[in-house]
């Protein structure tokens, strides 16, 4: 590649991958899910006239009715281009089980999600950084001991099970925070603080491991040798080495974030996009599975976009290309 | 999921031994799992699934090992079946996942241009969907089968072994042995069995560690939340869902299964190097 003609080559090729990976994103969600609505064992239209009006009341004139609302004896071709119409003009029905349209609920839910996922990322940046940097310019001190066997420890938990032991401690035992639910003043703590501790372990290993490289550099030698003080070296030298490592490894912990939004909202009844999925998979309510799983998966790829386009923007070798 | 290749530290001398006996303490834990998990149901024969309703809740003792549950069920061959179950659907998953994985990432990096970037495209199709997200889809696909579990965590996690045999595969077809192979006429059968694979095992073995202990996580955390394996299936997530109410009057149930988990991310942890960036 010519680097005059592509001179923006490097952040179009990323928005380009980031656009394809959306599209994938839709065709793929849209396509098992179309196929999960198929292939459920027992006749749909009955589990969502039972849905709507309790198992006791169900008949099958309502279940013909159900039927014939929402087009459920289409043949299969016929259904999975129509699928594919809806959500590319982001038609994305209503739920099967409450009648509400399924943009209203997410959109309600993402907000909660996006509350939840930033309060944890402040919680785990502003407990790991601080950790990561002391213990990476001091390393071996007593710093970087403790805090090696919290993070392996921390990692060594699942986030269910942390999630678990801070229920029970923190609130049932002393009593301080709600234990569940999205209402109350402080319920978002609970999950946010089981997220972000996981995440603060990782980051804080991941800092203290760039710091460390970079305070032995060759480069940072030479900033300390001109004579700049321990702390201009590392606010102008140190720190934006680091933060490539540090960034390229928030962006791998998207996963993490997205993953446990799913088990700890769950757990926390925290209503955010995982825990609709979860119980939309309980009501097998199809369109709202998808809608969920489609805001989920725009979110995880919006991050790494995000994460993406810091790294490049952080570190001029990857903008020169080839670096890759 | 986290690619588990760049958690490697790169083997300094200075610590090269104090590394590699973490590593073998690692693989000792691990293995030791596997062998309760595989043995266990063969030598302890206890149906996981009989309930004495007379025995609810008992300590454990000479007879009951690790006490039994609400239902009178022993803990311990549940827990024994839960392991290998989800040891077994997990192992499954990552060698399938492996297999394909490698060779397409091989193919890959051999034969560049078009192959390559299709393929890439391809893994990035997967990446766009978190992985317990593409595994929670398949398990609402078919709900309560182990099949559509262990087809939802295979494709999820090809996708890792993919980008590191992609990368690791084209330093070694770029080096002046592989160059000097062609150059004496051998073909890419002797290529891939003398140089390619011999170069990618050690990192496709750690890496297999890796996604089976990432997949009975999975497994675990759907189990727990109850979209996974059903009732009354043992399960480790079941089973903590199971126990978790008693956690007061009989703590020792909730106890075994998250000792197991830990266990299992603790063998994991120490296989990869004593902890990242180290």
């Amino acid at each position: 590649m010519k680097p005059t003609t592509l001179s923006h080559s490097p952040w179009l090729r990323l928005l380009l991958r980031r656009l394809f990976q959306l599209v994938a994103l839709a065709l793929l969600v849209g396509t098992v899910c179309f196929f999960m609505a198929r292939a459920l064992p027992g006749d749909m239209a009955t589990r969502i006239a039972a849905g709507r009006y309790g198992y006791d009341l169900v008949s099958n004139a309502a279940a013909d009715a159900v039927r014939a609302e929402l087009g459920l004896d289409r043949p299969v071709g016929l259904a999975l281009l129509h699928w594919w119409g809806d959500i590319a003009r982001f038609h994305l029905g209503v739920s099967l089980v409450t009648g509400a349209a399924v943009w209203a609920e997410i959109a309600h839910a993402l907000g909660r999600t996006l509350l939840l996922s930033a309060v944890a990322l402040a919680i785990g940046a502003g407990l790991g950084l601080p950790l990561g940097i002391w213990s990476g310019l001091h390393a071996g001190g007593w710093v970087d001991r403790v805090v090696l066997v919290m993070a392996v420890a921390l990692r060594a938990l699942p986030s269910f099970l942390l999630a678990v032991l801070l229920m029970v401690g923190v609130a049932v035992r002393l009593g301080a925070l709600p234990v569940a639910g999205g209402d109350a003043a402080g319920s978002v703590l609970l999950p946010a603080l089981t997220l972000g501790l996981g995440l603060a372990a990782g980051l804080a290993r991941v800092t203290r491991g760039a710091l460390h490289e970079v305070a032995r550099s060759p480069s940072y030698e030479f900033a300390r040798t001109k004579g700049l003080s321990d702390r201009q070296a590392l606010v102008h030298h140190g720190l934006r080495q680091a933060a490539v490592p540090v960034v390229t490894y928030l962006g791998l912990q998207a996963v993490f974030l997205i993953e446990g939004a799913l088990v700890v909202e769950t757990l926390f009844a925290w209503p955010g996009i995982g825990h609709e999925l979860v119980h939309a998979v309980f009501g097998r309510d199809v369109p709202m599975i998808q809608g969920a799983a489609l805001c989920m998966g725009l979110l995880f790829v919006l991050f790494n976009l995000g994460v993406d386009a810091i790294c490049l923007a952080l570190d001029p070798r990857r903008r020169a290309g080839g670096a890759r | 999921m986290k690619p588990a290749w760049q958690a490697m530290p790169p083997a300094a001398p200075e610590r090269s031994r104090r590394v590699s006996v973490s590593r073998r303490a690692g693989l000792g834990v691990l293995l030791g799992l596997a062998l309760f998990s595989l043995l266990g149901p063969w030598l302890l024969d206890v149906d996981p699934t009989r309930q004495v309703l007379a025995d609810s809740l008992r300590a454990p003792d000479g007879s009951h090992l690790l006490g039994t549950d609400v239902l009178g069920r022993d803990v311990l061959a549940r827990l024994m079946h839960a392991a290998r179950l989800s040891f077994g659907l997990a192992l499954l998953a990552a060698i399938t996942a492996a297999v394909p994985g490698v060779l397409l990432g091989i193919a890959a990096s051999w034969r560049g241009a078009g192959v390559e970037r299709a393929l890439v495209m391809l893994s990035d199709v997967v990446l766009s969907v978190p992985g317990l997200l593409l595994v929670l889809l398949f398990a609402a696909l078919v709900p309560g089968r182990g099949e559509a579990l262990y087809v939802g965590l295979s494709l999820s996690l090809w996708v890792e072994y993919f980008r590191v045999a992609r990368a690791a595969s084209r330093a070694v077809l770029a080096s002046d042995a592989v160059q000097a192979s062609r150059l004496l006429g051998f073909g890419p059968g002797h290529v891939l069995r003398w140089h390619l694979l011999p170069a990618l095992a050690p990192v496709t073995g750690t890496l297999l560690a890796f996604s089976a202990a990432q997949a009975v996580l999975a497994l675990a955390a759907l189990g727990f939340v109850g979209v996974g394996l059903q009732p009354p299936t043992p399960e480790l997530g079941l089973m903590m869902t199971e126990y978790l109410p008693h956690y007061e009057e009989a703590p020792w149930l909730i106890g075994a299964p998250v000792a197991l988990l830990m266990l299992l991310v603790l063998g994991m942890l120490l296989l990869a190097g004593d902890a990242e960036g180290a």
